[in-house]
Parts: structure tokens; C-alpha cells; sequence
């Protein structure tokens, strides 16, 4: 018995389309990613206003300090269980702006308090703040519209 | 002559495998890394460490108000006291914080005058308990109103915290 040849023509699809899409959401996502996201401590729920301005641009020189409800501050990464001691890793901070030519009055703090905590935590860590020259500071919450 | 036929060119073909699965894993780790974050902003407050030397007689002293914020049940707001020299008020309902702001607009209004060419300042005495929420509260009630048609009344921009009572 004698076979017909089968017509083995390869299929192509064509993919221009779907690499340009997928080159378009890249550029997105990538866009879009925020590294400074991660000095965000994401379990301090902030206090809410409708009246914050949102942050204008970057301060010559700014670090966030995370207080959670339970007085701990997170600041770089590290929990820091008494506020008393952040002294020596402010110290650091203000020393790698000052090599950077911002003095310390020109730094930004900005201070992400769970809206439970006590206040007068919030006070205790401006004032070591205040005590290595820091004097501008950011009270950080989330917007409300 | 008999010239040749040409053959067929052959296709260029540039194998696409490889770059479509790093740009597809590329995508798939921006997507699993992906966070809406909600929207945040800022209260400014300016904290020089108190300074040693005597204001001069020239200097025209800014209006400050002082606030008092006491802590009551479960660390809530108990009451607000307000004093600017001219008078002391001591607000206990709901709207406390309401009351405050229209205080604050009253005082900055009659300060506003040009040729007493001074600022009202707020210093903020707060109870070491009070849950943060509350403070960020009257310092919004101090900052701002925020009118019918939406835009923002500025009202005071000079916040300090009187240092905690040890």
C-alpha cells in the first residue's frame, strides 16, 4: 500500500506582539519598584489625616525611624528594643551625612509611629534625635481622601 | 550563457527561546514583587534643641498657643486644654478637636494683623500615654481646615512638643 506524504509545513506563530507586551509590563513593574519601600516597617499601621502633604522630592539627606506599638524602633533593618539605645546608631547617620557635606540641621527624620503607641515614645526618640543635633523632623502618616 | 539558478536563500533565524523565558521570569518577579502601597504624607515639625541665649528686646515674640492633651480610658483622648495668654478653655466632647481648630482660626485671624508682625506658634504639652492617633489628630486640628469645595485653610505651621515630664 502506497502512504500519501503528509504536507509537514511548521506551524509559526507569530510573536512580536506578545514580546512587546511583555517588554511594556517590564518596563512597568520596573518603573514603578520602589526600594525605599523597604525601610518601611509594614506591620505599623499609621494614624490617618486628610491634611498631610505628601513627601515633596528627597531631603538632602533624610532616614526613617520606624517606632512600633510596643516602643521597639525599627531603624535599618535592626529592632531596637529601648529607645535610649538608637543614640549610637544616630551618631552613625548623622556622621555618614556630614561626610556627605549636610549638616545635621539640614537632615531629615522621618517618623513612622503605629498610631497606638504612646506619644511620649515619640517624644523620647525626637529628643535623642534632638540630642545629636537633628531638628527636622517628618511625622509620617497615611493619607486620607 | 546558462546562468545558474539561485538557490533559495536560507532564513536567518535567531533563536528566541532563551530571551523569552528570562524576559517571562523577569516579568513573574516583578508581578510576585509588586506592592500597592497606600499613599503617605507628612506633618513638618521643626525641633531645635532649646536655645541658650536670651531673645533680643527687638525681637517681636510669636503668639504661642498652648495645647494640653490628657490621656483617659484605654489611653483614648480625655480632654483638651487650650491656653493663649488671653484666655484658657478646656474642651470635653466629642468634637474636641473641631473646637480646637475653630480656636486655633480665631486666634491666628486676630494675629494675623500686619502690624503685629508676629506668628502663632502651638506647643503641645502631651500626656506620655496618650495613644499617637490622638496627637496626630490635634496636630491636624491645629494645621489646617479643609474647606466645602475641598482646598486646604492653612492655619498654623509652627509645632513644638514641650519635652516630656520624666
Amino acid at each position: 500500500m502506497k502512504f500519501k506524504k503528509c504536507n509537514t509545513e511548521i506551524l509559526e506563530a507569530d510573536l512580536t506582539p506578545m514580546i512587546d507586551m511583555t517588554f511594556n509590563l517590564i518596563a512597568f513593574f520596573m518603573f514603578t519598584i520602589n526600594f525605599a519601600d523597604a525601610e518601611r516597617i509594614e506591620q505599623i499601621m499609621l494614624p490617618k489625616s486628610s491634611l498631610a502633604k505628601p513627601p515633596e522630592g528627597l531631603a538632602d539627606y533624610q532616614f526613617i525611624l520606624n517606632l512600633d506599638d510596643d516602643g521597639s524602633v525599627w531603624f535599618d533593618g535592626q529592632r531596637i528594643e529601648k529607645i535610649e539605645l538608637i543614640n549610637p546608631l544616630l551618631r552613625r547617620e548623622v556622621r555618614a551625612a556630614e561626610r556627605q557635606g549636610v549638616p545635621p540641621p539640614r537632615i531629615s527624620v522621618i517618623i513612622r509611629g503605629h498610631e497606638d503607641s504612646q506619644s511620649g515614645k515619640v517624644q523620647r526618640l525626637i529628643q535623642q534625635c534632638q540630642e545629636n543635633e537633628l531638628e527636622k523632623f517628618l511625622l509620617r502618616v497615611k493619607e486620607e481622601r | 550563457m546558462k546562468f545558474e539558478r539561485r538557490k533559495k536563500a536560507d532564513e536567518l533565524k535567531i533563536n528566541m527561546t532563551a530571551m523569552i523565558d528570562i524576559v517571562f521570569q523577569l516579568l513573574i518577579f516583578f508581578i510576585l514583587t509588586f506592592k500597592v502601597s497606600a499613599l503617605e504624607g507628612d506633618f513638618e515639625v521643626k525641633m531645635p534643641l532649646a536655645s541658650s541665649n536670651p531673645a533680643s528686646m527687638d525681637e517681636v515674640l510669636p503668639t504661642v498657643i498652648h495645647v494640653g492633651l490628657t490621656a483617659g480610658v484605654e489611653r483614648n483622648i480625655a480632654t483638651i486644654e487650650i491656653d493663649d495668654g488671653m484666655q484658657a478653655l478646656t474642651f470635653t466632647q466629642a468634637d474636641m478637636f473641631q473646637q480646637l481648630t475653630n480656636f486655633v482660626e480665631t486666634t491666628v485671624a486676630r494675629e494675623g494683623d500686619p502690624s503685629t508682625a508676629s506668628e502663632v506658634e502651638v506647643e503641645f504639652e502631651i500626656d506620655p500615654k496618650l495613644r499617637y492617633r490622638f496627637t496626630v489628630d490635634a496636630i491636624e486640628a491645629v494645621s489646617g481646615r479643609v474647606l466645602p469645595d475641598g482646598t486646604v485653610k492653612k492655619l498654623v505651621s509652627k509645632i513644638k512638643f514641650r519635652p516630656p515630664v520624666e
